[in-house]
């Protein structure tokens, strides 16, 4: 296993995703003699996942069962353990594309904080692209490039533990792309220019307020960045269910009233309603509640200097 | 700027290049040929002087339809203008322009640059120094926008190509929107050196995207309808050669045969190939047909049989032999590209599965699920929620996936500017739909009753009525 290549079967130090259901997911660990507990019961590594196929059902002491996946991006960002606010798929998604990643492309990030985003990055990357993100919290930094080495994408990122605003990003002239998710992005949108490449990147930063964003756009136009751009994308959650929609009872027919001829008549009639009383369909509704915001996301192109 | 960085070149327009033209927001894809005549946003012009320049270089259209790297602007606006502070005193008596329709024309007849013009209309504005700062702002925005003949250059990607298609051709790609197209990729864990599944009827732009994040490791199948696989959008990326040896096609129609194992792509074509077989490659052209971005090959093989019945007998008799040998081979190449793709689906250990179609996904979904191993993920779009909804339900009666989930995205653009920032005022009502999920182990045993509610919580149902 690791973040970037599929593998079949789970191996002794792999990190495995457990599904329990569509929002409960948990990572394991892989390792000899371990075990996990479960609201199902215990999960024995030795004989339950070692050796066996990602995509198996696994049961569980307590006789329930759970799946157990192998790792990606995507999962992890609902599995992973929050140190800080985290980046979600649907950002993530906008961002690799509007920033152009694929494999290859050598990229800036800061702040990496729990590192959800990193993954993505990651995986888009590899495997001839690098990753140098930048985390002024020395516990998380630290936690994050463990974490990556856990994953197998250690030799894909740098890890630097300084503040992106002073210091910027340790590297010059080498980065395709751009991403920041700090509080003042503006004051290190002069970094990422000097990060980048001298014929040009894109460059996204993410940030919840517009003010931040107000900000960030007038550095990045005085820096000299185009097709300077921002939006917002929510994500809508569709729940299917199959829904049964009652029928009124207008009383019986006319027709079937032999002796009835005025319209308004069969209101008056005593009721006898049919036996088919409502109608089931499938249908979807929208979550009672959502996330109507995550953060702006702002881009821009630095051009060719 | 030193244009002679060894570096460079790569970055540097070639013929034959695929690029992107773009003014404002508005994109076309084109191909660098010497002395074409391209048309766009009205204007007509060849890309002959493209050819040496840098990407992402701005030209100006010049006399004869010639492109001119234009000069960076020193100081876009440096004159400081009056402005007014409200509009109580702007009367609209239509009478504000003192140049005429004509004399604009004349001015352009004169060959006076979009800027010149502008400022001209400007000069001639009786209102124009009323206005406020941000009216007049606006009013050169739009001016700007009429009159300025530059186009800009553009390197190709899975972005500004989605969104041009969807600016463009939104029903050749199921309106699907760039958004969407993102999810996408990163709802199937599409990644170099992965195995990956398209079922593609959106001119071919969703295969060009996932090729693009595979960067030309691993192996692409595109699975396809009718008679030939649709790649047009594809072919708009100008991938390097080596990632079209990634690429496999295999046609849907032969799925059945191959998940039963009744696939036969080892028949020798010197052999007489079965008329049967024949037929199903080659007649179902006509639905595809319509969709005029179908193969070179066949509209260039039809006209060259018009031509020839008009010539006399010999020739012809000549040139069938020809064609009949010409023909043999392409059979050979078809069945040799249906035994490669065959053998790679044949191990049923695709890594991830991506349908965006004008078909009913509920059977291609279902149809296809079967090549992928377990824990893998796949999407599939629709332009609409109800197919969707019948996939969901199949799938929860089939079992053999998790984390299902139905969705869509909303995209919400803003002018960030000083004093006048707020959401744009219009944005796209509908991006399409997607159904994702992963694979798992299928054991023989039903999966167990669902254990969702089926029903919204009766009680409100009561409560809503009691209101009544």
């Amino acid at each position: 296993m690791s973040f970037v290549e599929y593998s079949d079967f789970i191996q002794d130090g792999d990190v495995a995703i457990v599904y329990l259901s569509h929002d409960s997911m948990m990572p394991v660990k892989v390792q000899h003699g371990a075990q996990t507990q479960t609201r199902y019961g215990v999960i024995r590594h030795s004989t339950d996942l070692i050796g066996q196929r990602y995509g198996s059902k696994v049961t569980c002491s307590k006789g329930g069962w759970v799946h157990v996946l192998h790792p990606t991006p995507e999962l992890w960002t609902v599995a992973l353990p929050h140190r800080t606010q985290i980046l979600y798929t649907t950002d993530i998604a906008t961002i690799t594309m509007m920033l152009e990643l694929k494999p290859g492309s050598i990229v800036c990030e800061s702040g990496t904080g729990s590192g959800s985003l990193s993954h993505a990055i990651l995986r888009t990357i590899a495997p001839t692209g690098h990753l140098h993100t930048v985390e002024f919290h020395q516990q998380r930094a630290e936690k994050v490039a463990e974490e990556f080495r856990e994953h197998r994408v250690s030799h894909l990122v740098t890890v630097r533990n300084q503040d992106v605003c002073k210091e910027g990003f340790g590297v010059t002239g080498v980065a395709d792309a751009v991403f920041l998710d700090i509080p003042s992005p503006w004051e290190a949108v002069g970094h990422a220019k000097a990060a980048m490449k001298k014929h040009g990147g894109r460059v996204c930063s993410f940030s919840p307020c517009i003010e931040q964003v107000q900000r960030t756009c007038e550095a990045l136009a005085q820096q000299g960045f185009q097709e300077i751009s921002t939006l917002e994308v929510l994500l809508r959650v569709h729940d299917v269910r199959t829904v049964s929609l009652p029928l009124p009872d207008f009383g019986p027919e006319p027709s079937a009233l032999p002796q009835s001829n005025a319209m308004g008549e069969a209101e008056s009639c005593p009721v006898f309603a049919p036996n088919h009383t409502s109608v089931s369909l499938k249908a979807t509704t929208p979550p009672r509640e959502m996330p109507g915001h995550t953060g702006y996301l702002t881009f821009a192109t630095k051009p060719r200097t | 700027m030193a244009d002679s960085d060894d570096d460079d070149c790569q970055y540097r327009i070639k013929e034959g290049d695929y690029v992107v033209l773009k003014r404002g927001e508005i994109f076309k894809a084109a191909q660098i040929q010497l002395k074409k005549k391209m048309v766009f946003e009205k204007q007509w012009f060849f890309l002959d002087n493209a050819v040496g320049q840098l990407y992402s270089t701005t030209f100006e259209i010049v006399s004869g339809g010639m492109l001119q790297p234009k000069k960076l602007k020193d100081a876009e606006k440096c004159s400081e203008t009056k402005a007014g502070t409200d509009n109580r005193n702007i009367v609209d008596d239509g009478k504000s322009q003192k140049l005429t329709r004509d004399d604009i024309e004349m001015l352009k007849e004169q060959g006076l640059q979009g800027q010149e013009i502008i400022e001209r209309l400007i000069e001639n504005s009786t209102t124009f120094t009323n206005k406020t700062e941000y009216a007049q702002d606006k009013y050169i925005k739009k001016k700007k926008k009429k009159y300025e003949n530059s186009v800009m250059i553009l390197k190709p990607t899975c972005r500004i190509l989605a969104m041009m298609y969807l600016g463009r051709e939104p029903g050749k790609i199921c309106h699907l929107r760039y958004d969407t197209l993102a999810q996408m990729l990163t709802l199937a864990n599409v990644h170099a050196r992965s195995k990956v599944l398209v079922f593609d009827t959106c001119a071919g732009l969703v295969l060009g995207a996932v090729m693009e994040r595979m960067g030309g490791h691993g192996f692409v199948i595109q699975m396809y309808p009718g008679g030939g696989p649709v790649r047009a959008g594809m072919e708009s990326f100008g991938f390097p050669a080596h990632f079209h040896d990634t690429l496999y096609e295999f046609p849907i129609c032969h799925v059945n045969a191959l998940l039963a194992g009744t696939l036969d792509t080892s028949k020798k074509d010197s052999a007489d190939p079965k008329p049967s077989n024949r037929n199903e490659e080659e007649e179902p052209m006509q639905p595809e047909a319509e969709q005029q971005d179908t193969a070179e090959e066949r509209r260039s093989e039809t006209t060259s049989t018009d031509k020839d019945s008009t010539q006399d007998p010999k020739k012809e008799e000549k040139h069938k032999d020809a064609k009949a040998e010409e023909k043999k081979m392409k059979l050979e190449e078809k069945r040799r590209k249906l035994a490669a793709a065959a053998a790679l689906l044949e191990g049923r250990n695709a890594d991830g599965l991506v349908i965006a179609s004008r078909f009913h996904p509920c059977p291609v979904l279902i149809g296809l699920l079967g090549f992928l191993s377990p824990s893998r993920p796949f999407v599939v779009y629709s332009q609409y929620k109800e197919p969707l909804i019948e996939c969901y339900t199949k799938l929860k009666e089939r079992g053999g996936a998790v984390n299902l989930r139905l969705t869509d995205t909303w995209l919400r653009h803003y002018q960030v500017l000083p004093n006048r920032t707020h959401p744009m005022l219009t944005m796209t009502g509908g991006g399409g739909y997607l159904l994702s999920g992963t694979t798992v182990f299928t054991d023989g045993s039903k999966p167990a009753a669902s254990q969702r509610a089926e029903e919204p919580a009766p009680k409100r149902l009561k409560l809503t009525d009691c209101e009544g």
